[in-house]
């Protein structure tokens, strides 16, 4: 077992154009508030882009997992650019495949339907963060 | 005859870390939408994650930056990675420009930030206006 740490850092697609983007965030939202509050971190994906020593630090020194909300991977993508590979990289569209029966709508915000969606996703996503929080390997 | 239609591109600070990021993303998708024939975006980690394509978006479109916070990351970043933006709004000054005050939730906005999205929506079709009319 690896080292363990005190928080680990979810970062979402930042797109608003698209479902998937709007259920990538609404997912991170979910484990920032109630799912692992406490233990996931989040930043602004645009403070990477500007190389905020701040973001830089956070994302260079905790796990990370990624959740693209399309296939141009921009959140998994930011990290590389820093020289890092995120823990765990999901794309968000994943979430929906596997639970068909929960359609999200909505662009810059995901509807009900796209809520319990997002609840769902963090639910899985939590095992990772657990795994992660305990210096175990995603 | 064709007739060239010139768009305006919107750069929204994504701000996942703060209300006002929150607040920038609905207004910008706000006027997106009523302006649809007038204004394009771009997610802005894109002017890292993509290609050319996107790199050249601010010399392509006249581009308005929309930022949520003072570190000011979409018009930093429009600048060093596209294209010096024609115009940068602030959401904290347009804030206090109509006397309100910052949201204080991440998600699931309703009629109590509605002013807020309103106010910001307004401030950047009226910025999408002037830069149509200087072009």
């Amino acid at each position: 077992m690896g080292k363990k740490h005190k928080k680990v850092v979810v970062l979402p697609c930042s797109g608003i154009g698209k479902v998937f983007g709007a259920l990538a965030r609404e997912t991170m939202y979910e484990l920032l508030e109630k799912t692992r509050p406490g233990t996931v971190a989040t930043t602004c994906l645009p403070l990477l882009v500007i190389q905020d020593p701040e973001a830089v630090a956070l994302v260079t020194a905790n796990p990370v997992i990624t959740i693209d909300g399309c296939p141009k991977d921009c959140a998994k993508k930011s990290v590389q650019a820093l020289g890092k590979e995120p823990e765990k990289a999901y794309e968000a569209i994943k979430f929906y495949t596997a639970h068909k029966d929960l359609k999200p709508e909505g662009i810059a915000e995901v509807n009900e339907t796209g809520r319990k969606l997002a609840q769902v996703a963090a639910a899985e996503v939590a095992k990772v963060v657990d795994e992660l929080a305990a210096g175990e390997e995603a | 005859m064709d007739i060239q239609v010139q768009k305006v591109g919107i750069v929204s600070c994504s701000g996942e870390e703060i209300p006002e990021g929150t607040l920038c993303r609905l207004a910008c998708r706000r006027v997106l939408d009523e302006r649809p024939g007038e204004t394009v975006t771009i997610c802005l980690p894109l002017f890292i994650a993509g290609g050319e394509e996107e790199r050249t978006f601010a010399s392509n479109y006249p581009t308005i930056t929309v930022d949520g916070c003072d570190k000011m990351c979409a018009a930093k970043a429009t600048e060093m990675l596209s294209g010096k933006p024609a115009k940068s709004l602030s959401i904290p000054e347009i804030l206090k420009k109509h006397g309100l005050k910052a949201p204080d939730k991440l998600r699931h906005f309703g009629p109590e930030e509605d002013a807020a999205v309103r106010a910001v929506a307004g401030e950047i079709a009226r910025a999408v206006d002037e830069v149509l009319e200087e072009e």
